[in-house]
């Protein structure tokens, strides 16, 4: 956490222009139980939040040497990549902590994945924080051994970061963000206009659980079983079916759009047309009938801890038993096919035997009045 | 679940299809009352294995689509206080009035907030007692007895911060509009399964009567709305007009009569206007007097609202069953569900958006015969 440790002049407020350079309070830190203004200073308040709730999560030398920049060896091993992969995102879930994961191992691996679609073996993150005055160290803390856990089971090291406190009802709690390098292998070259007519298209498990778990907890909707994030690293899952299938062509980890978004995206990509049967989605009885119920569409909502695959159609017996032998890819399924007709254009044959055109949605879904 | 998968069985929906092709013997048009029903048709592309000589025409039954352009503005200027929390189900919030949404307002800083019953924004008032509470009542006789359970127990509570903009609409006179309307093209009805397990149906026996037109009351569900055609196509083309009931595992001769009795203390009829279509007399529910302290519309002052609706968009002819949303010049153009003129291209159970969003865009960009739309 390199500015942290020091009092350099990027340790400030950054909403409502109150500068906290200089102003050091000596207090251990176990005394506040809430964050303060003090703990984004830059001094003694954030070297102790460094020291007492970051260091202990992600523990590693790269970040224990808290230099201001991380300085890590190039791993020449990995499958002897010559390319890095390199990508962020930032997380603004609410509510922080919902069945099956929480904004801490969401931020680990959603950055993981990013990386994982293309390939990449993931090796380092970094992490930011941006916490509202007044949020609980408590939580916090939780947060960080969150995304140590995460991160240790992604197999990947958080080597570098950064805190910012934003006054009291400028923020949402807390924001993170992660980017994160990983080396793509030599001869992986994954990429949505790769698609191809021809290419089995496998979806790694079930639909929409994510989003369904998120919207149940923040509406307080109880079904009869709780709805739980599929939030998990896919970068084994991706190092299986490279194995199996060192040509595959495309990967997309369909998040926030849901699997229709990554889709359309991979149809407009290739110029390919896609089709998919209804009857072939996994999707979790509880979360089919939580749609059913607010009027959503499964396959318009959040994932994040699963995968859509194109491969050629030969190689489609052995990477689906590669996703299956994955301890996240137990609900793999062969979902539909790439095709030359309709470019652009994604399919779904609907259960009754007819068709429908499933577009890009717009925004967020609506839950419709009856 | 298994309810679910057991009404939307492809080979007993095959075999239906079946049957009612061999049933049928000349064009008829067919009109399914329901936005959920036009949803349904459309998602699951029932229209698609139904032979050539049937035309769905899709009704007026989308609540959000109909509910009258003055009430969004009302809606919009209430929303826009800033002593006001304004309530509502999540798909109005896109509904376009004459100066932009329910979004915009909530983006500009007016408190919006999505409910899932209007029971929570009871809550919410109870939680915010310094505050204005608006919830916006709008719906068919399906969402009535909960909104009037709503304004019943504020009455009943003395929640007085608690206020609903009421706009219902009723099924059975927008059937009779459509009857007596000149082009009206319109042989048989799909009537609207979840209105009637409210209301029951008895009350429709007169309109079969009258207008010589056999009614069906239908689900939703891909089997359901299938059991509706073909009981419809078999009365069509004896030359009965008969009331049926296809819906028997919801809806009751008698209906539920607890949520009646709500209804009738709480609401009275009304002319209403509907959007796209007009006035239709006695058509729509509003507050008694005795609930008027709990009436937006009362409490605001939002009378002196001028409308203005846009000029391309014919969302009044789709309603009205006169075209499809795809024949409309503004469709997919102009009018998409990110840039809607009308309502119809707003709520998941407006033709016009049920048509988007499914494709069915002229020309599909699709030569698959084997995977297109009819449409």
């Amino acid at each position: 956490m390199a500015d942290e440790k020091t009092s350099s002049t990027d340790g400030k407020v950054v909403d409502g222009a109150v500068e906290f350079d200089g102003l050091v309070c000596p207090v251990p830190l176990q005394d506040y139980p809430n964050i303060i203004l003090g703990h984004g200073g830059g001094g003694k308040l954030s070297a102790e939040l460094v020291e007492h709730v970051f260091l202990p999560a992600f523990q590693n030398d790269y970040l224990g040497a808290l230099g201001d920049s991380a300085v890590f060896p190039v791993a020449e091993t990995v499958g002897g990549g010559r390319r890095l992969a390199m990508s962020t995102d930032s997380y603004v879930v609410r509510p922080l902590f919902f069945p099956g994961g929480s904004i801490g191992d969401l931020a680990v691996n959603g950055t993981v994945n990013d990386l994982a679609m293309v390939g990449a073996k993931p090796l380092y993150l970094t992490a930011a924080f941006i916490i509202e005055e007044g949020f609980p160290i408590a939580q916090l803390k939780r947060i960080a051994d969150a995304m140590g856990a995460a991160a240790r089971n992604a197999g990947v090291t958080v080597i570098t970061g950064d805190t910012k406190v934003v006054q009291r009802g400028h923020g949402d709690g807390c924001y993170i963000n992660t980017a994160g390098v990983g080396v793509v292998p030599d001869g992986i070259e994954i990429a949505a206009d790769r698609a191809r007519p021809g290419d089995a298209v496998i979806l790694s498990g079930t639909l929409g659980d994510h989003g369904m778990a998120i919207m149940s907890v923040r509406e307080g909707l109880e079904f009869e079983s709780e709805i739980r994030s599929d939030s998990a690293p896919l970068a084994d899952m991706v190092a299986a079916i490279t194995q199996a299938c060192p040509d595959v062509h495309t990967l997309r980890d369909p998040t926030r759009g849901g699997l229709a978004a990554s889709l359309n995206e991979i149809a407009a990509a290739s110029g390919c047309g896609i089709v998919i049967e209804e009857t072939r989605l996994p999707i979790h009885p509880t979360v089919q009938s939580a749609c059913e119920i607010l009027g959503f569409d499964p396959l318009l909502v959040a994932n994040e801890g699963k995968l859509v695959c194109m491969v050629p159609a030969e190689s489609a017996d052995a990477v689906l038993n590669a996703i299956r032998s994955d301890k996240h890819g137990s609900g793999a399924a062969l979902i539909g096919h790439v095709v030359a007709d309709h470019p652009g254009v994604v399919i779904a044959k609907t259960a009754i035997g007819a068709s429908r055109v499933i577009v890009t949605p717009i925004g967020e879904q609506l839950p419709r009045i009856c | 679940m298994k309810h679910l998968t057991e009404y939307r069985d492809g080979e007993t929906a095959t075999r239906l299809a079946d049957q009612i092709a061999r049933q049928v013997t000349r064009p008829w048009a067919i009109m399914e009352v329901c936005g959920g029903q036009t949803h349904s048709i459309i998602r699951n592309g029932i229209d698609q294995i139904l032979p050539d000589e049937i035309e769905m025409v899709h009704g007026p039954g989308c609540p959000v689509c109909v509910t009258p352009l003055e009430v969004i503005d009302k809606a919009l200027a209430i929303a826009a206080r800033p002593d006001v929390i304004f309530c509502s189900f999540g798909d109005m919030l896109r509904v376009p009035g004459s100066e932009g949404d329910l979004f915009k307002v909530k983006a500009a800083g007016g408190d919006v907030r999505v409910v899932y019953s209007p029971l929570d924004a009871v809550k919410v008032a109870r939680e915010n007692p310094d505050r204005e509470v608006v919830f916006l009542a709008i719906g068919f006789e399906t969402t009535a007895p909960a909104n009037a359970m709503a304004v019943k127990v504020a009455h009943d509570h003395h929640v007085n911060n608690f206020s609903a903009l009421v706009s219902h609409v009723l099924v059975p006179p927008a059937i009779e509009a459509i009857m007596n309307s000149p082009g009206n093209r319109v042989a048989g009805f799909l009537a609207a399964g979840h209105v009637c397990a409210v209301t029951g149906y008895s009350h429709y026996r007169p309109l079969c009567d009258q207008y010589k037109v056999p009614i069906v009351i239908t689900g939703f569900e891909p089997l359901d709305v299938l059991e509706g055609i073909r009981r419809c196509i078999i009365q069509l083309e004896s030359g009965t007009a008969e009331l049926e009931n296809a819906y028997p595992r919801v809806v009751t001769e008698q209906g539920n009569v607890a949520a009646q009795v709500l209804l009738d203390e709480v609401f009275e009829t009304t002319d209403r206007n509907w959007r796209g279509i007009g006035p239709i007399k006695q058509s729509g529910w509003r507050l008694r007097d005795a609930f008027r302290n709990f009436d937006a519309e009362f409490k605001f002052d939002v009378s002196a609202i001028a409308t203005r609706e846009s000029t391309l968009c014919r969302a009044g002819d789709v309603l009205k069953g006169a075209i499809k949303p795809n024949q409309c010049d503004a469709f997919g153009k102009q009018c998409t569900p990110r840039t809607p003129l009308g309502a119809t291209m707003v709520s998941g159970e407006g033709a016009c958006a049920a048509y988007y969003n499914y494709g069915r865009l002229v020309p599909l960009a699709a030569p698959d015969a084997n995977v297109t739309g009819r449409a």
